[in-house]
């Protein structure tokens, strides 16, 4: 089959699987979207700005676990398709990303719409290629899709000059069923004789702790994870971004850890003796100063990346492998130990962990007439039965997403965890729904965080994907204000969103249903009419307590230990010490 | 601690700066980094000369390691290594007593005169970076025009060697 380079890429994608792309047109790529336009097989979805491409094929990638494809011209289009490829890094999603690039005999020279694309992502891509021979089009896409996906997943950048997708040059076709990479093995299979010693060292254990990140949910290993928690009894906590690979509703999950983690999450990652951590990095939010880390533990840590192994915290018993298939490996050799976990051991390790969870830790107070924002989540939570997707975007509302909506599945819970960026909710949610139509898909957000990407509330309309966004509407920025409050003697500097725009007009002006709730009593309502309402997109602008705050916290330069707490939880403290009921 | 890491790259494009941009990024030292093509011209072979504990060492060999474009890596200071380093110095050379004397004190260092003019002399030596430093030291700092050097290169002794 003779194709052009344009007809490559397309004919490519087809025969990678890949059902939908995100991109946005220009004078680079028109030869490629000449060749979208004769097909059907390959939908295209119009963003409105390239960020939301990103991130939405970063949604969708989350959602599916195949890998998110955008499309973007050169320049303009390629630098605002940055942001969203810098956050699929920092939490290791598999995207691939084709850029447009001015002709190759005008490269470097300043020309139009001309930036170096592969020199300004490659802080940021996981690998990237610049394509400089049309016989190498297919191999090079190849090689991206493959690299994006397998080991740690991340963003592989194709960067192609236009000269190289030009209709009248057809070159043989055949999709390359095959990669070589002499300089690129990810497999990795974790050591057997290290996993012996991690079962060993775990079945030991007195005050043990399982820690697990996105690493599960990217090898898809819930269900070894599950059987492995079961089996041990062992507490287990679990980062941001690993939320829904064990059930948040069961009772040995003792909640998230880290900077607004659990009171007892927190304190046992502190108490522990012997702590394996799977699929997650030690990411400073999760170990607060690493002086006092967990300074009675033995670590195991399992990572499929060797360079995220002792890179923060020392371990112990490193073992590099994919989650699935160590976790595999240790369910066996528990069976086949002769050693037996520490029953008496562990009833009075979940005896201290029962009486730091008595503290709720979460605990906040309703005021009649004035939404908390705590409570907006719950009653998200409830509308939904706890069964929809959400994605959010980044600051206080992120935190209490993670906080109030627990989550039992892997792939229901979306956000910048590593970068944390502010835009990210609202385009992920369209790559979500895209995915999954017949879900419930909301976007727990901000009005600050939600006006970084508000556009795709265009895009939204045409491609009817009827997300619901749950606007937490303080009126400040507030996490930041949170810290200024804390640590600025409540200077307030540029915190207050002043000339917010009307939320429910706004979303009328894009075509969507717009409503506005201030008083508790009307949340449950306006939440099931906006649910109901499957066939629209619906904003609900939800005005909440300007000075809400998110606790626990571990501020900067503490330990977990030493944390923050609530007022509410300070008093329980106090109530239960005077009880005799703290052990 | 001083290291010499030795690499084989995929001789592309935007190899040297994956690997140079690892190293502002992440704040690593580098003391010196030296590039050609080998036998095999698909392959590149650098040296770069870093400093840090242990503990930073073993990060930058892991994340030099996972650079898609690096095929093979040692820290060749866990081994038993030679290193040599070139240098090309232009210095002042006027009137019989100073062109003399650059003489002498090339030839006790085993350094060669490759070029002459009526006012220069044009010196090339090869050695460990000390030595390098002693002869600069020798040389009257006044009569030094430039210094070249072309950063340290390391071998491993013996029968191992950094190969595919």
């Amino acid at each position: 089959m003779e194709l052009s380079g344009s007809e490559i890429i397309i004919q490519f994608l087809k025969d990678e699987g890949v059902k939908h792309i995100f991109g946005y047109p220009g004078g680079a790529v028109l030869h490629i979207y000449d060749a979208l336009h004769k097909q059907n097989d390959v939908e295209h979805i119009l963003v409105r700005h390239e960020q939301g491409a990103s991130h939405a094929a970063d949604g969708y990638a989350r959602a599916t676990g195949k890998p998110g494809v955008c499309l973007v011209t050169s320049g303009p289009g390629a630098t605002n398709a940055i942001t969203g490829i810098a956050t699929a890094y920092m939490d290791s999603i598999p995207l691939v990303v084709l850029t447009g690039q001015v002709p190759s005999h005008v490269i470097g020279q300043d020309a139009f719409q001309e930036v170096d694309a592969v020199g300004v992502s490659r802080p940021c891509v996981k690998h990237n290629f610049l394509v400089k021979d049309l016989s190498k089009l297919a191999e090079t896409l190849k090689k991206a899709f493959y690299v994006a996906t397998t080991g740690r997943p991340g963003p592989v950048v194709v960067d192609i000059p236009k000269d190289i997708t030009a209709p009248h040059i057809k070159i043989p076709y055949e999709y390359p069923t095959k990669v070589e990479m002499r300089s690129y093995n990810p497999n990795f299979k974790g050591h057997p004789r290290q996993i012996k010693r991690a079962v060993e060292l775990l079945l030991s254990a007195k005050r043990p702790i399982i820690y697990t990140g996105g690493g599960i949910i990217m090898d898809n290993a819930s269900q070894e994870l599950r059987d492995f928690v079961r089996k041990l009894g062992y507490p287990i906590t679990q980062t941001l971004m690993g939320l829904g690979a064990f059930p948040g509703t069961d009772p040995q999950f003792i909640g998230m850890l880290g900077m607004h983690g659990t009171y007892e999450a927190n304190m046992a990652m502190h108490e522990c003796d012997v702590m394996i951590c799977i699929g997650a990095r030690f990411d400073d939010r999760i170990t607060g100063v690493t002086s006092t880390f967990a300074p009675y533990a033995q670590i195991i840590h399992v990572d499929i990346d060797p360079a995220s192994i002792s890179k923060t915290i020392n371990a112990d018993i490193p073992i590099v492998g994919g989650a699935r298939q160590v976790l595999t490996e240790m369910l066996k050799q528990i069976d086949n130990s002769d050693a037996q976990v520490d029953q008496s051991a562990l009833d009075s390790w979940w005896k201290t962990i029962k009486s730091w969870q008595s503290q709720e830790s979460f605990a906040y107070e309703k005021k009649a007439g004035l939404i908390q924002p705590q409570e907006a989540v719950e009653e998200l939570y409830k509308v939904t039965k706890g069964e929809a997707y959400i994605t959010s975007d980044v600051g206080q509302h992120q935190m209490y997403a993670a906080q109030f909506y627990p989550f039992d599945e892997p792939r229901r819970w979306f956000n910048s965890g590593g970068l944390g960026t502010m835009g990210y909710g609202l385009p992920a949610a369209m790559g979500v729904k895209l995915a999954f139509p017949d879900k419930d898909v909301a976007c727990i957000t901000g009005e600050g965080s939600i006006q970084m990407c508000i556009q795709e509330l265009s895009t939204c309309l045409q491609y009817d994907l009827h997300v619901k966004i749950i606007n937490l509407n303080n009126r400040y920025l507030g996490m930041v204000r949170q810290w200024q409050e804390f640590f600025y003697e409540k200077r307030y500097s540029h915190v207050y969103m002043d000339s917010l725009p009307d939320f429910v007009k706004l979303a009328e002006a894009y075509g969507h249903v717009g409503i506005r709730v201030d008083d508790p009593k009307d949340l449950n309502d306006a939440m099931k009419e906006a649910f109901k309402l499957k066939d629209r997109t619906v904003f609900l602008d939800i005005i909440t307590d300007q000075e809400a705050n998110v606790y626990p916290m571990i501020s900067a330069g503490k330990a977990h230990n030493e944390m923050d707490i609530s007022p509410l939880q300070q008093a329980k403290q106090a109530e239960l010490k005077k009880k005799g009921e703290l052990v | 601690m001083r290291h010499i890491i030795s690499l084989l790259v995929e001789n592309e494009a935007g190899a040297l700066s994956r690997i140079s941009g690892l190293f502002s990024a992440r704040g690593y030292n580098i003391e010196s980094l030296t590039v050609a093509t080998t036998e095999d011209q698909t392959l590149s072979r650098m040296t770069i000369i870093t400093t840090g504990s242990d503990r930073i060492i073993e990060q930058i060999t892991k994340q030099l390691n996972k650079l898609v474009d690096v095929v093979k890596l040692q820290d060749i200071t866990e081994g038993n290594f030679i290193e040599r380093e070139m240098m090309f110095v232009k210095v002042k050379a006027e009137g019989d007593t100073q062109r003399g004397e650059v003489k002498r004190l090339s030839d006790i260092f085993r350094a060669r005169i490759i070029d002459v003019t009526d006012t220069t002399f044009c010196i090339e030596l090869t050695g460990s970076g000390s030595k390098l430093d002693a002869y600069i030291k020798a040389l009257h700092e006044n009569n030094i025009v430039e210094v070249v050097r072309s950063g340290s290169m390391g071998i491993l002794r013996g029968e191992k060697a950094l190969t595919l």
